[in-house]
């Protein structure tokens, strides 16, 4: 079920799309946003790209296999909570830079947590829709 | 200390997860990230066995804003004994889990599984509490269906839709409570129920709440799907499930009816009181019509749930006690009895007991091997159930409740009965010869027999030192009965 409308309109959408998911990202500490709804965002992008144009090549937008994606994910959440550990403060304390970068703002370890919780969203949801598609 | 008993099985889940091409090495690796947990649970335990309460401030959000981690006795006991069966499970499922199933996940999810519970039994915030039973509930879920046939499927099917409706109990009750007391943390909460005037809402939660855990504990007359389901997922799966997934539920009642809902005991305490009774008649009534070994140990599970809800609903420290060293006892010998049916199942190829028979004469080992967690559940001294049994029914007796104590000696009858009929049809009788069913010519290895006698060894420790394990089961129900101490080590910012 291929559709030309679908198909041309997601060549200037799916941009927008990622584009906006990482504006989410980063601006998910302090305002409205974060991983998980910029995740659930690019995953939406993946989405329609896999149903305007098939499972392979969904695939192949998402550049990485979508479990190898989760779990590097759960492990870069994972990591962002070491440093309070070595820097002898309880598991998970949020730790930022001095300096501030533009556009992005603070570093800090949350937007670690967030980046993998991102991947981790992002992973699943793309496999599910892998999954399905590909047994339909 | 306590977040190492978090991280390292989601670490070891997530190594297991990425490795997914490499099945041949997760049961190595596995078997590491278990001995690692199982070393964690030790020295937790070595810290807390003092009566010392182990906290932790996620984030170094201060206690009631942030989610916190408390490992109290009881706590701690219950990570130890995580910990052992998913060491013991962890070698036996070598001979049970092929390379497929390990690329498909099998020892990921089964380390996140063990996280899930792990962070059941150390968090000490009620919505956490909540987040972690989907964490463990997740994982079972898949670990179920894994193999996916039909008889999985429907099993599956029952399990995940029971316990969602509990969770979303759960979830209801957890909104009212943070309506009527504005904390969700238990230590805090503990404090408001206790000043609280108006406690007709707090019934109404702590209601919604039993009924909720009751169905994650299988208790009468909740426990339907439990039967239904766990002798359709595979052996070292049902093992765990088994010894390990209910208890969960019950720690949760002990939890919640030590620490929060003790505002009106006669009559929260008499509803669990009567539940108890019923719960382990039932259960055990449902034993003895099972032909399947695997549903009668499961029915066997329900009817010992009962006795420690009864331990809990008489509400003694001697009472609170015999709960705890009843859990201490259950989980190591149900466990194991589920990992034995798995050794005779693939001796003999069936689960039913009709058809099997002659184990003892070929094998003695693994008769003995049985032997001892059996009549360790049904009671027979000096094994650990019969100082389980005895303190609960002694607790029963002290306060003159002579109606359960006489159902609890009954249900003690009729489980000998139960597991004398498995021993004589499995273990004694000479097999019937049928055309359909051949024996599949295995013979039981070292891999599996090691943690059958290690959990064995186990269970006549536990009745051979039956002394010093009732005195931490003691004093973890002095800790859940007196609650200063936990109060202060939570909300006093202590790490």
């Amino acid at each position: 079920m291929r559709s030309l409308i679908l198909n041309t309109a997601l060549r200037f959408i799916a941009p927008i799309m990622f584009l906006f998911s990482f504006f989410l990202l980063v601006r998910g500490h302090n305002n409205p946003g974060g991983g998980f709804i910029a995740g659930l965002v690019a995953a939406a992008a993946i989405t329609l790209y896999t149903l305007s144009s098939g499972v392979s090549y969904g695939r192949r937008l998402l550049q990485i296999d979508a479990r190898l994606l989760t779990g590097s994910g759960l492990l870069l959440a994972l990591i962002s909570g070491i440093p309070a550990i070595t820097s002898g403060q309880s598991f998970m304390t949020g730790l930022w830079l001095e300096k501030t970068i533009i556009v992005i703002g603070k570093l800090g370890t949350p937007i670690l947590f967030d980046a993998g919780v991102f991947m981790v969203v992002l992973g699943i949801t793309s496999n599910i829709i892998f999954e399905l598609m590909e047994h339909n | 200390m306590i977040i190492s008993i978090l991280i390292i099985p989601l670490l070891g889940g997530i190594i297991l997860l990425l490795s997914s091409k490499r099945p041949r090495w997760h049961f190595t690796v596995n078997f590491l990230v278990s001995s690692a947990s199982l070393i964690a649970a030790v020295i937790v335990l070595t810290q807390t066995v003092s009566g010392r309460i182990l906290t932790l401030q996620i984030g170094n959000w201060p206690a009631p804003f942030g989610i916190t981690l408390v490992a109290d006795l009881l706590s701690s006991v219950m990570v130890l004994l995580t910990a052992i069966i998913g060491w013991a499970v962890a070698i036996y499922a070598n001979k049970y889990v092929n390379a497929h199933q390990a690329g498909e996940g099998f020892f990921a999810l089964m380390q996140l599984m063990l996280f899930g519970i792990y962070g059941a039994f150390l968090t000490g915030d009620m919505f956490n509490l909540y987040v972690w039973f989907e964490v463990l509930l997740i994982a079972s879920f898949s670990l179920m269906t894994l193999g996916s046939t039909s008889r999985q499927t429907e099993g599956a099917f029952k399990y995940v839709l029971l316990n969602l409706v509990a969770s979303a109990f759960f979830l209801v009750g957890i909104g009212l409570l943070y309506g009527v007391a504005g904390t969700l943390n238990m230590a805090d909460l503990a404090r408001k129920a206790a000043m609280m005037e108006n406690t007709i809402v707090l019934q109404t939660v702590a209601l919604i709440f039993m009924v909720s855990f009751g169905i994650k504990a299988a208790v009468f007359p909740l426990y339907f799907w439990l039967p239904a389901s766990y002798h359709t997922a595979p052996i070292p799966v049902a093992a765990i499930f088994a010894g390990l997934l209910t208890k969960v539920g019950v720690y949760a009642l002990i939890r919640v009816f030590s620490l929060i809902f003790i505002h009106d005991t006669n009559f929260t305490h008499t509803i669990l009181l009567i539940v108890a009774g019923l719960t382990m008649l039932s259960g055990v009534i449902g034993a003895a019509a099972q032909n399947d070994f695997r549903r009668i140990l499961s029915f066997h599970i329900i009817s010992q749930i009962g006795y420690m809800i009864m331990g809990l609903a008489l509400f003694t420290p001697l009472a609170v006690a015999g709960a705890v060293f009843y859990i201490i006892h259950h989980i190591i010998v149900k466990s194991n009895l589920f990992l034995i049916a798995g050794i005779v199942e693939r001796i003999h190829g069936s689960f039913d007991v009709s058809r099997l028979g002659d184990v003892y004469k070929k094998w003695p080992l693994l008769a003995l091997l049985f032997f001892i967690p059996a009549f360790s559940l049904a009671g027979i001294p000096p094994l650990s159930g019969f100082w389980a049994k005895l303190t609960v029914i002694k607790a029963g007796l002290d306060i003159r409740q002579f109606a359960i104590v006489f159902v609890a000696l009954g249900v003690g009858l009729l489980t000998i009965f139960s597991m004398t009929k498995i021993w004589a049809q499995v273990f004694w009788k000479e097999q019937p010869i049928t055309k359909e069913h051949r024996n599949t010519g295995n013979n039981p290895v070292w891999m599996e027999l090691i943690p059958v006698a290690f959990l064995a060894l186990l269970t006549i420790i536990i009745g051979l030192l039956a002394g010093p394990v009732f005195e931490i089961s003691n004093r973890a129900a002095e800790q859940l009965l007196n609650h200063k101490p936990y109060i202060e080590a939570v909300l006093g910012g202590g790490r």
